[in-house]
């Protein structure tokens, strides 16, 4: 306690010097914490409405390696050449079956999709869709499309054996709107007439105009797979162990099986730099702050010469007179990080009201703003570290000082 | 026939030794400050270390006080040598058994009076805080000051300042008192408060006091005198 008073004595006796460190420290800390809420926030944000608008796994009916041919399993040959690959349709057979093996272990929701490539045609106008044929109530288990309707009715798909439900940006370009007859014509040239149920807006402009919803059992007619689908989409109640459950089912299975978090991969490290470049320029806001600090504890160890020399004479060990010059770099760092914690507070509090509101569009935008406890405590102890090391390097020269030099000096 | 009990005992060591004590400071022409001192104090001395200027007489008291490390040669505080000691174990010593006062008072500026006393006291942390306030505010009315306990040091006058610089010195009871020019910045009255204030430490606290000075009417009035040229005992004599 002796050591903190004479601390505090000091630097309260530069108390202009003081505070403009203070709020070096406040600055950097209030900052800090400002943007640190603002970037997770925004990934927070991206990273829901990837997950909201993607399965947490999706197997594909592909494989990671190519087929093996037949002619490698009848000749023990070092490598082929000039080998045709046996023709294969694509796609996941069986599906009832292959389901039924999930829904034994995977805790969460499935659905299966066929999806393929079809020219929507209406008034005159052609528009090329991809095409999902679906299990309505599925569907909706494992997507948040229901969300996104903006006429007519997800659900009626269930009810209209050719019902479509396509995105608001295709109907207004081909003029069409719910209760229209519109006509599909597949790759392979067969047509079918199909009624639109729903329009939906995803925000997403590539799905709003090139992706269509209809009857799985529709879309396997259209497009000449009966019985086959090319997508298991799963909804996990744990997201956290999409990865796990990927790699079960592509080895149940043998499809192909991706998780959010790999299809995504370059996503999720693009947001890892973006944190490791955002705590660089943090540290190197604090670091600046820091100079701040060593720059009073410099000057204050420069004034105070006899009064460590008189500390010395008394019985004050080195040790003791570094304590209290780092205490003083603490003591700012500690009232710069509690000022910033507020100011940081405050500012994020701010930048949560402001809204954005884009003209072309319905939705009503605001800053994502995350408030987490772990970045005050990560400003808070880089500013303490940045603030004992500004302390540290003037204490340890004041520590040093020869008293016989100093009371030599002075008298 | 019985033998007689011996009774005798081993005689007590001096407070204070210096053994062929030398202080060279180290330069391109190396500096002698000290040359080959020897002399011991008892308890209950009032010395005075004298000189022309540049004899090695401050030289030799922060030699003696742990200031500074002799060259060669030891210092012996109660008969234990202090050369082997770490700056951390030196610096105990000064705050249990030694105190200073400097030719300036050397107060913190910042501290009242009180505080002043009690930094010491509070370093050591023996005494109750309660205790610390009452034997600081004893010292201080000891030596006249009772009415400026709450006074900082630029409110005191230069005496009053040097006077409480000696009950600092006192605070931990230490067993011997340095003292660099104790009145050397002082006027005449200022100089004979202080002098009495130390006169009276020795008389009543049997503590030690060493004081350099080149007032040669105070040396003349302490018990013993220590005369140094060119950082040699020129004369070590005990006074009237």
């Amino acid at each position: 306690m002796l050591l903190l008073r004479i601390a505090a004595t000091h630097i309260r006796n530069r108390m202009r010097q003081t505070v403009v460190s203070v709020l070096g420290v406040a600055l950097g800390v209030g900052f800090s914490v400002a943007m640190a809420g603002l970037m997770e926030g925004s990934q927070r944000d991206f990273t829901a409405s990837l997950i909201d608008a993607i399965p947490h796994v999706e197997i594909i009916d592909e494989q990671r390696a190519p087929a093996e041919q037949p002619a490698s399993a009848v000749y023990d040959a070092v490598a082929y050449h000039g080998l045709r690959p046996k023709e294969d349709l694509r796609g996941i057979r069986n599906p009832t079956e292959a389901l039924a093996a999930l829904r034994d272990w995977v805790q969460g929701k499935l659905a299966q999709r066929l999806s393929g490539q079809a020219v929507l045609r209406y008034s005159g106008q052609d528009i090329g869709m991809t095409l999902t044929g679906v299990d309505p109530k599925r569907e909706l288990s494992v997507s948040k499309i229901r969300e996104d309707m903006r006429a007519g009715s997800f659900e009626d798909l269930a009810t209209t054996s050719n019902g479509i439900a396509i995105g608001d940006k295709a109907a207004e370009r081909l003029g069409a709107d719910v209760g229209d007859t519109v006509t599909l014509t597949s790759a392979s040239g067969v047509a079918k007439r199909f009624k639109i149920v729903g329009l939906f807006h995803t925000g997403i402009t590539t799905s709003d105009e090139g992706l269509a919803y209809a009857p799985l059992k529709a879309v396997q007619i259209l497009l000449e797979k009966p019985d086959i689908i090319n997508s298991i989409a799963i909804r996990l109640d744990d997201i956290s162990r999409a990865n796990e459950v990927a790699a079960r089912a592509e080895r149940q299975l043998g499809y192909k099986a991706v998780s959010w978090e790999e299809a995504n991969e370059g996503l999720m490290e693009a947001f890892f730099v973006r944190n490791v470049i955002m705590y660089t320029v943090v540290g190197a806001i604090l670091v600046v702050a820091g100079f701040g600090i060593f720059n009073i504890v410099s000057t204050i160890v420069h004034e105070k010469a006899r009064d460590i020399a008189i500390l010395k004479s008394l019985g004050f060990p080195e040790s003791d007179i570094q304590q209290i010059f780092v205490l003083e770099g603490l003591v700012i760092g500690i009232l710069g990080a509690l000022a910033g914690s507020a100011l940081g507070f405050a500012l994020s509090s701010y930048l949560a009201t402001i809204r954005f509101e884009f003209s072309q569009d319905v939705e009503v935008t605001h800053l994502p703003i995350y408030f987490s406890l772990a970045h005050y405590l990560i400003a808070c102890l880089l500013a303490l570290f940045s603030s004992a090391i500004a302390g540290y390097i003037p204490a340890r020269k004041a520590a040093r000082l020869n008293p016989v030099d100093i009371i030599r000096g002075a008298t | 026939m019985t033998s007689p009990a011996r009774t005798d005992t081993p005689p007590e060591p001096p407070l204070l030794e210096a053994r062929a004590l030398t202080r060279i400071l180290p330069a391109v022409v190396p500096v002698t400050l000290v040359k080959d001192v020897s002399f011991r104090i008892g308890k209950s001395e009032f010395v005075a270390i004298t000189g022309p200027s540049g004899s090695g007489k401050s030289s030799l008291l922060y030699l003696l006080g742990l200031l500074d490390r002799p060259t060669s040669g030891q210092v012996l505080i109660g008969g234990e040598p202090t050369d082997a000691l770490s700056p951390a174990e030196m610096a105990h010593i000064r705050l249990k058994k030694l105190g200073f006062v400097f030719q300036f008072h050397f107060l913190l500026p910042e501290f009242t009076t009180l505080e002043n006393v009690m930094i010491p006291m509070r370093k050591l942390g023996k005494l109750s805080a309660s205790d610390q306030l009452a034997q600081a505010t004893a010292l201080l009315a000891d030596l006249g000051l009772e009415d400026f306990l709450h006074r900082r040091p630029a409110q005191l006058s230069g005496g009053q300042r040097q006077r409480v610089a000696v009950a600092r010195a006192l605070a931990n009871s230490p067993d011997l008192i340095l003292a660099d020019e104790p009145t050397g910045s002082l006027d005449s009255a200022a100089t004979e408060q202080v002098f009495d204030s130390l006169r009276k430490i020795v008389e009543t606290q049997k503590t030690t006091v060493v004081a350099v000075t080149h007032d040669m009417d105070l040396a003349a009035r302490m018990e013993r005198r220590i005369h140094l040229v060119d950082g040699q005992i020129d004369w070590d004599r005990q006074q009237a």
